[in-house]
């Protein structure tokens, strides 16, 4: 770590000047989003402030029991994303169940093979490796499960008559939703695929800037970021064909019947 | 044996329903809008949850798939949906290309070629039929019709009143038939029901 300019809190107040500028225009022009964008904007400032705090302790004490703790807090904190970015949730627990249990399937199982084969830290846990990777492999397949469900839901909603039409003509749920399921898989993968076809072009990720910036070198930060791609793109994926797959089921009974009843309106 | 037999059927507005209709058997149903006719063909089909049970040559429903039961009692919704851009891909499993087939296609008013057209150059009548079609290709033993000539001008009502009369003498098949027009009740039907309160009552 060659000598990283650090940032003073005026520095940052600097910064924050430009989202002063953005909620004013958002006044100016009656957006009406000036609240949200505040709101928003002080979040970060208090959860990436705690976070850094977080991670000092964990790094320092380096417990698996902590570790833990931490990966299912993110977890948890995911699986409340993702059920509230959806307009027709499912009722009861299984919104949030569905949710969290495909990112735990993937983002986990993701993450442990990272850290275990292919990054293979002392030991596999080490905070300094595992939480990162988990955030970003969760960050990611969060969208992509929120993105699926939420088109998955919506449709099935909107196509309603046709659904039922084919369960009429004799075709199971499966085939009965398979134009819908595949076309939400496809929306929840688009916008990781799309990334990986653009990084270095038009993007330069965030966490190879961030290596870059901390004074490594380019190559090492762009190997690492190649690897990034490839777990988040892999994470996002499986989650999201999880997700989807749960969730089609459960808008069925044994019976083979659409119950949009199981949707909240 | 009755080909369909309904014990203590209830839908979510109605019920319970106790009836059955024999092999070949025209039955009219009519009732105001909103009285929960649909839904009694819906649960029939097994679409919908409903308590009580039904029978089809003394089958109950939950003895066969369900997907199964939904080929042998056919329902034909009051609005017909498509979701493939060709009309011939909606006919693309059960589809035997056979001379019969293709004769069923010319008795409701069409030729070959309209298995190429695209679904958005069919006219509302046309999907009707063309829905009446695809149904029918599964061999459906029990027909459950909703308004199904509701919008066909007179000649097409009489291509469809003989098609579905023909195919019921044919395959002995029971038929429910959901109609507003008491002169086509008196054509097509052999017994008559109107809904009145949860139930229904017969209709001399």
């Amino acid at each position: 770590m060659s000598g990283i300019i650090q940032l003073s809190p005026l520095d940052l107040s600097f910064a924050a000047l430009l989202i002063l500028a953005l909620a004013g225009l958002s006044i100016r022009l009656r957006l009406g989003i000036e609240k949200r964008i505040l709101i928003s904007a002080v979040r970060t400032v208090i959860q990436l402030t705690l976070i850094g705090f977080v991670l000092k302790a964990l790094f320092a004490s380096a417990a698996s029991g902590w570790v833990a703790l931490m990966a299912l807090t993110m977890l948890l904190a995911a699986g409340y994303e993702v059920t509230s970015r959806q307009k027709h949730k499912l009722r009861g627990a299984w919104g949030f169940g569905i949710g969290t249990g495909s990112m735990f399937i993937s983002a986990f199982t993701v993450t442990f093979f990272a850290l275990t084969v292919i990054i293979s830290p002392e030991p596999w846990y080490a905070p300094r490796y595992a939480i990162p990777l988990l955030g970003m492999l969760l960050g990611n397949t969060m969208n992509g499960v929120s993105l699926s469900v939420n088109h998955l839901t919506q449709n099935v909603r909107s196509h309603r008559s046709v659904i039922e039409t084919r369960l009429a003509l004799g075709q199971t749920k499966s085939e009965a939703i398979a134009d819908i399921r595949r076309e939400s898989i496809r929306t929840g993968l688009i916008p990781i695929v799309n990334a990986m076809a653009a990084a270095g072009i038009v993007s330069l990720p965030g966490m190879m800037t961030g290596q870059i910036l901390a004074g490594n070198l380019p190559l090492d930060a762009v190997r690492y970021q190649i690897m990034i791609m490839f777990m988040v793109s892999a994470g996002t994926g499986f989650g999201t064909l999880a997700a989807i797959w749960m969730t089609s089921h459960r808008l069925f009974d044994d019976r083979d019947r659409l119950r949009l009843d199981r949707l909240r309106s | 044996m009755s080909r369909l037999v309904t014990e203590g059927l209830r839908t979510i507005c109605g019920g319970p329903f106790s009836f059955s209709v024999e092999r070949g058997e025209c039955v009219a149903l009519s009732g105001p809008s909103g009285c929960g006719k649909t839904l009694l063909l819906r649960a029939l089909a097994d679409l919908d949850p409903a308590e009580g049970d039904v029978l089809l040559d003394g089958m109950s429903r939950n003895e066969v798939p369900a997907p199964q039961w939904r080929r042998r009692v056919g329902w034909l919704p009051a609005e017909s949906s498509w979701w493939f851009d060709r009309v011939g891909e909606h006919f693309s499993k059960p589809w035997k290309k056979s001379d019969e087939s293709f004769q069923w296609l010319e008795k409701l008013g069409f030729q070959r070629e309209v298995l190429d057209w695209k679904i958005e150059r069919l006219s509302t009548g046309e999907k009707q039929r063309l829905a009446l079609f695809r149904l029918l290709l599964n061999e459906p033993q029990v027909l459950l019709l909703d308004e199904p000539t509701a919008a066909l001008d007179h000649m097409n009502v009489g291509l469809v009143e003989d098609f579905i009369t023909t195919y019921r003498r044919d395959a002995g098949a029971a038929v429910l038939w959901v109609s507003h027009n008491p002169e086509q009740i008196a054509r097509m039907a052999d017994r008559h029901f109107q809904f009145a309160g949860n139930g229904l009552e017969a209709v001399q």
